[in-house]
């Protein structure tokens, strides 16, 4: 490969800040259809209200839109931070970049979170955040270079490939002088199938020194790679400054040090005996998953399969390659970010190709997998690097894929509305086909890759299926496609996908195991305090540039001794004192809540602000409460008979089988109306979900323009 | 390979190997900068450095550690991110981090701590059998 002649349509200087503090002071806006370039200003009122990554998204893309702004309309803008603590070296798991836009599946705002080195590098090339805006007429690049203090915007040729894989490899030729450059380099990018449906993903990218290659990492959730592809963004390219221990200028490197290295000796300790994520990654759930009945099998109608075994976490530490430090961002001894080497491929237009495929993480493989019915490593692996290349969410595919499924098995769909393929549960060729269609932007795929909400609709208008049994046994809510856990026993976990801003994403909450299986959650309050302060501290990662993964998938037993074991208070301290480490700012455990609910509020308002957000729009499919089929009841009919005495003092052996499910729907649906509304009360806002002028105020976001908002609907 | 050794038995505690490598590697005498750790035991001291495993080489991200020619575990330090994954998971708790540089240091066996000992408790040899026994040298 050679480089290619790109056409500058925009340049625009600057001189790169000292970072100080975890802060470049200013964000990056640029305008890919009119070419502006401009520098903001990163206000004492931004870091201290909103901290940064999530945070500052949020605010920016306020500032950006409109009342009305549609996904695919100029304003709409795709943003991405990291956070102050993004860039940290000394503490796994702080290199995180958030993406968010307005989302074509959901309407609303989508935050999405990527490892890669593109949040950290484009700090520290002086951008706390970049904000890209407008729609070009051709397709476009935006290059960051640090060194050069340069932000360019090239018209790129029309022999720039759109696959990540390959798109990737061409980047780095245009853009890399030397093997030093590469490594400075990272990208975001999403992928053919992001330009031709609504669940496109984020590719970022991180040049492997071990590897001597390109991986990637997915900020897959709601759309933000079709808003980018949309807005005929090929690639971000940032080149940054060769990586040291302080490049963030920690006020206090020695504090930061301190808690990573004893993090770092917990990790080694601790990893081997627990989790194995070091040589297993998050593929370790699978048959954890599968032993609790949490698995989601055949469109959440199981929570288990025999043949779990051929795809659980064994398989996957055989298949990955080992004794690599697979973290996504320097210092992740974690390391859950591993890869199938040297993987050929069988199908689709890369067929024959030797690629890396990253993953299959525990989300793809039971999305694609069991959730599907699919329980063929080859598959899962495929599925894993086309979705990956193509720019498509996995999760939002292996759900989807899930419902079309079941609706071909139901008869909703047959081989002349699939063009030709029979979507049979364990169908991997068919599902494989449909995701080739999708990155071809033809057949059945234009229709599946609408994501499941506009699939009911199709199905209801063209195809004559029943609006109750779809809407039921569709696992989205939002319009986001549910991640792969199966909720029906946990009250409280079908609060954490249903009460969520963005749709069904576990990042938010994941109670299963405190309220279902530990039974530490018997109230309805117990559980809206744990859908308060769960969600609240896992927003902070978010607003700081960390991953979620070492706060509790690697935890010394000592833990177990103290007075709230779920919250794991140590490593919460870790990452206080991490916080007052890169920033200088003394902070308590309680303002860590605080600064989470000044964004996460503003989240709320936001989505309150583009037509949504209230509580009709807080409601979840009834799979994920109860069983919606006889099949599904007959599966788990002890349980769900001893319920019905139990709870709610029933003869089940007097009753029709569908009678039982009556009773089952009626108890379950006013049990979650019960959850929605000790949770709105707990998190200060109205029995519709709109969070209150005084809470607005106590948190100090009651600007004109947010109050604005909740008092329409007050 | 040559690597360094440690006879309890004719430790004193005087210390001077520990200032001796700071004073070497980092102009100073502030001893937490030694990559040689002097402990007081029950009887005597102890003594811990680097044997030269090279079990943290694939741990690090960057390639910044590697075994030379000679078989010693050093740093190349244009490569080091400062990222303590090597410190953390050293299992003999002997790879350090200056803060000033952001980067680890480690005994590389440069034989200075050996001839600042008065009692001629640290050695040089030739071997092949890295292990803690090297701490643990007995008198010939």
């Amino acid at each position: 490969m050679s480089k290619s002649t790109l056409k500058m349509l925009a340049a625009f200087g600057y001189e790169v800040p000292t970072i100080d503090r975890g802060y470049a002071g200013q964000t990056l806006y640029v305008n890919v259809g009119s070419g502006t370039i401009t520098a903001k200003p990163v206000t004492e009122d931004m870091k201290t209200k909103f901290i940064g990554g999530r945070g500052f998204d949020l605010w920016l893309l306020w500032h950006g839109v409109k009342d009305g702004t549609k996904w695919n309309d100029p304003e709409n803008e795709v943003v991405i931070s990291s956070g102050p603590c993004g860039g940290t070296t000394q503490y796994p798991g702080s290199g995180k970049s958030i993406a968010a836009a307005i989302s074509p599946l959901t309407d609303v705002v989508i935050d999405s979170n990527a490892g890669g080195h593109f949040g950290p590098y484009l700090k520290f090339a002086g951008w706390d955040a970049i904000e890209v805006q407008g729609k070009a007429e051709r397709d476009v690049v935006v290059y960051i270079n640090g060194p050069g203090g340069q932000v360019q915007l090239w018209e790129v040729p029309e022999d720039c490939p759109t696959d990540t894989h390959v798109l990737g490899h061409w980047l780095l030729e245009q853009f890399a002088d030397d093997e030093q450059d590469k490594q400075q380099l990272a990208f975001v990018t999403a992928g053919t199938g992001s330009e031709h449906t609504l669940m496109g993903c984020l590719n970022f990218s991180l040049y492997d020194r071990k590897r001597q290659d390109l991986r990637y990492k997915q900020a897959g959730r709601g759309g933000i790679g079709t808003v980018f592809r949309h807005k005929k963004i090929k690639a971000l390219v940032v080149k940054g400054f060769p990586v040291k221990g302080n490049l963030n200028h920690p006020a206090d490197l020695e504090r930061i040090v301190r808690v990573g290295a004893d993090m770092q000796r917990e990790v080694a300790t601790w990893d081997p005996v627990q989790n194995r994520m070091r040589s297993r990654g998050t593929s370790y759930l699978v048959q954890i998953m599968d032993d609790y009945d949490l698995l989601p099998v055949m469109n959440y109608k199981f929570g288990s399969h025999p043949e779990t075994p051929k795809i659980n976490g064994d398989i996957w530490e055989a298949r990955y390659t080992q004794g690599l430090p697979d973290g996504c961002w320097y210092g992740c001894t974690v390391a859950c970010a591993h890869a199938v080497d040297n993987w050929k491929v069988r199908t689709g237009p890369y067929k024959g190709s030797c690629v890396i495929v990253d993953g299959p993480e525990y989300e793809t493989i039971a999305g694609v997998g069991s959730n599907c019915g699919i329980f063929e490593p080859w598959a899962i692996l495929e599925m894993n690097f086309y979705c990956d290349t193509y720019g498509i969410d996995t999760i939002s595919f292996g759900t989807g894929m899930a419902f079309a499924m079941e609706c071909y098995e139901a008869g909703i769909l047959d081989p002349e509305k699939t063009c030709g393929l029979e979507l049979n549960f364990g169908n991997a060729e068919a599902a494989l086909e449909v995701l080739h269609q999708m990155g071809r932007g033809e057949g059945f795929g234009l229709i599946f890759g609408l994501g499941i909400r506009k699939m009911k609709t199709y199905f209801i208008e063209h195809f004559g299926a029943d609006p109750q049994f779809v809407n039921d046994i569709g696992m989205e809510a939002k319009g986001l496609e549910y991640s792969e856990y199966l909720t029906k026993e946990s009250l409280a976990q079908q609060g954490g996908y249903g009460l969520t801003n963005k749709g069904p994403q576990h990042d938010e909450a994941w109670l299963i195991f405190m309220d279902q299986v530990n039974n530490e959650l018997p109230t309805f309050e117990d559980k809206a305090e744990a859908l308060h302060y769960f969600p609240m501290w896992r927003t902070w990662f978010g607003l700081c540039g960390f991953c979620k993964l070492p706060w509790n998938d690697v935890v010394d037993p000592k833990n177990k001794l103290s007075s709230e074991p779920q919250k794991i208070m140590h490593h919460v301290e870790n990452y206080r004192q991490i916080f007052i480490g890169v920033t200088g700012q003394e902070i308590t455990y309680d303002d860590i809540i605080t600064q989470s609910e000044r964004v996460y509020n503003l989240q709320r308002v936001f989505n309150i602000r583009l037509g949504h957000g209230l509580r009709d729009h807080d409601a979840i499919p009834y799979r994920s409460a109860g069983p919606v089929i006889e099949e599904e009841y007959h599966s788990r009919e002890e349980r769900y008979d001893q319920q019905l005495r139990e709870w709610l003092n029933l003869d089940p052996a007097a009753m029709t089988v569908a009678e039982k499910m009556a009773a089952h729907r009626q108890y379950r649906e006013d049990r979650y109306e019960g959850l929605i509304d000790a949770v709105y009360k707990r998190r200060g806002w109205t029995n519709n979900g709109v969070p209150t002028p005084e809470k607005l105020q106590a948190l100090g976001i009651d600007y004109p323009e947010v109050v604005e908002v909740v008092k329409r609907h007050l | 390979m040559k690597v360094l050794t440690f006879n309890p038995q004719r430790c004193d505690g005087t210390r001077a190997c520990e200032v001796t490598c700071a004073e070497t590697w980092f102009k100073v005498t502030d001893v937490a900068k030694s990559s040689i750790r002097i402990q007081p035991k029950e009887a005597g001291f102890g003594a811990q450095f680097c044997i030269q495993c090279g079990q943290c080489i694939d741990v690090c991200p960057t390639n910044a550690l590697f075994q030379d020619k000679q078989g010693i575990v050093r740093v190349r330090k244009q490569l080091c991110v400062g990222c303590l994954s090597c410190v953390g998971f050293c299992p003999y708790g002997v790879m350090y981090f200056d803060t000033a540089q952001t980067l680890v240091f480690k005994c590389i066996a440069c034989g200075q701590c050996v001839k600042a000992c008065p009692t001629q408790a640290l050695e040089i040899i030739e071997t092949d059998n890295v292990s803690t026994d090297l701490w643990e040298r007995k008198s010939r």
